[in-house]
């Protein structure tokens, strides 16, 4: 199975180095969504990590938005999906190896946001404390866009329908995860792990089941 | 209802080797449809191994639909699929493995080269000697000139062609082919019968769907008609001609569906 998931996401990075179409797409919106906030909301010194947070998720929520969408649509359009699922292959792999991938361009964009919120907003940051807080987010993100992406690949409105469907789902890793991104900019002084906990729990489960029900959702 | 079991046998080979005491392919009660409506009603077919059935049918008949089912990229409504023995209710890879699917679509990724496409593809399939492969599926299809261009570059013919050599990079036993002949000119259509004679270690099975009677007397052994939901009618291509073809075409499909559906209640297991 692992080799068919590196072909899967050698696959995508392979027409995603050619095009730049989630890099091209993500990164300046991303970059965007900062500036407006940025005019938007006088953040000052001492709330500017608890608002921050807040900022700094939404816009990866928004950019993420965009890239999973890309993730089955054009498989659908093209109708390459088929040619997947017609192969000998565990189709959990096909599910595993497009949350892989999106969250790997949802880690790029990331890289290149948080600096420039920095930057904008004039915070401290824990580095690497961030960085653990902002994998776990994202996965818990990636893993259910990817899944809704795939349940509404086929549906005429999609882009309306992915977002209505994935934000409510999301509520808890978006509280988690900006709960947790506050804390490890110091926004408060009690631990982050409690809300690291929901967010790795929540993670978990809804991976497994996205794994498990994935068969169902992209049969016909 | 008396449903009208299909078996279509391979030409006489003395060199058929153990996979012929199965049938390669064996689609039981078989209805599909889409909605309220059931665009195929009962179909029974059996492909022997090496047998090459072509079959036909007007616009909307079900030929895809059933290719899709037989596939197994829809499942049927009721009834069973299997793929020498290994039905797709119950060892789903193990049958989908001994197909190649060559489809109303490439399945070919615009981004990536020909040879990229055909590696990906090799690859999910397990291909022993993936590069090896690769070249020698080109080679056959006449597109090695072109193995570093992006499929979004070629024409529609060389996407065609280069399909059919996805369809086949595993060495399938067993071939469905949805129109085939759909997007090739007439010295391209010459590469299709190298495609499907191509490194097959056993004796090819193929089902293909066409709207060409030349193609179906071309390439198929054995000519069936899809016509009111179910094989209507079916007939030997041996000592026909375009013309016999043509008119025995064209006096099943003129009959209504309830008339072609009484044709179910001829005897099972017609072989021809």
């Amino acid at each position: 199975m692992c080799d068919t998931i590196a072909t899967l996401i050698w696959k995508d990075l392979v027409a995603e180095t050619r095009t730049k179409e989630v890099f091209l797409t993500g990164v300046p919106f991303a970059l965007l969504i900062l500036v407006i906030f940025n005019f938007a909301i006088d953040v000052g010194a001492d709330r500017a990590a608890e608002v921050g947070a807040g900022i700094l998720w939404i816009t990866f929520t928004f950019a993420g938005v965009l890239g999973v969408a890309r993730s089955f649509a054009d498989e659908r359009d093209r109708g390459t999906l088929e040619g997947l699922l017609l192969a000998p292959i565990e189709r959990s792999a096909v599910y595993l190896a497009k949350t892989l991938v999106n969250i790997l361009f949802m880690a790029v964009i990331e890289l290149v946001t948080v600096p420039a919120f920095v930057l904008l907003f004039n915070v401290e940051v824990a580095w690497l404390d961030l960085l653990v807080v902002a994998l776990c987010g994202t996965v818990g993100f990636a893993g259910v866009g990817t899944l809704v992406a795939a349940m509404v690949a086929n549906a005429r409105s999609r882009e309306v329908l992915l977002p209505l469907l994935l934000l409510p789902l999301q509520v808890p890793v978006l509280i988690a995860s900006v709960k947790a991104t506050a804390i490890v900019m110091g926004a408060h002084t009690e631990q982050s792990w409690p809300w690291m906990s929901l967010l790795v729990g929540y993670d978990v489960v809804l991976v497994a089941a996205a794994v498990l029900v994935f068969e169902y959702v992209v049969e016909e | 209802m008396i449903q009208r079991t299909l078996v279509a046998e391979p030409p006489l080979d003395d060199h058929a080797p153990e996979l012929e005491r199965v049938a390669a392919l064996e689609a039981r009660g078989v209805w599909a449809g889409f909605g309220d409506r059931q665009v195929l009603t009962g179909v029974d077919l059996t492909l022997e191994v090496g047998a090459r059935l072509a079959l036909i049918g007007s616009n909307g008949s079900g030929k895809t639909t059933l290719l899709r089912v037989l596939a197994g990229a829809l499942r049927p409504t009721s009834g069973e699929v299997s793929i020498f023995s290994h039905s797709f209710s119950k060892n789903q890879r193990a049958a989908r493995a001994s197909v190649g699917v060559l489809g109303h679509q490439s399945y070919l990724y615009p981004e990536l080269t020909a040879a990229e496409n055909l590696t990906f593809y090799a690859r999910l399939y397990r291909v022993q000697r993936c590069a090896e492969r690769v070249d020698q599926m080109l080679e056959v299809v006449g597109l090695s000139h072109r193995r570093s261009d992006r499929v979004g570059t070629l024409s529609r013919g060389m996407v065609q062609r280069l399909a059919l050599a996805r369809a086949v990079v595993h060495d399938p036993p067993l071939l469905l082919l949805d129109e085939p002949d759909d997007g090739l000119d007439e010295r391209s259509s010459s590469t299709l019968e190298a495609v499907l004679s191509t490194g097959a270690a056993a004796p090819r099975t193929i089902l293909l769907t066409t709207h060409d009677l030349e193609n179906a007397l071309r390439f198929g052994d054995n000519v069936a008609v899809l016509h009111g939901g179910q094989v209507a009618a079916h007939r030997s291509t041996s000592s026909l001609g375009v013309a016999g073809l043509r008119a025995w075409y064209a006096a099943i499909a003129a009959q209504p569906r309830s008339a072609a559906r009484q044709l179910v209640g001829q005897p099972a297991g017609t072989s021809f």
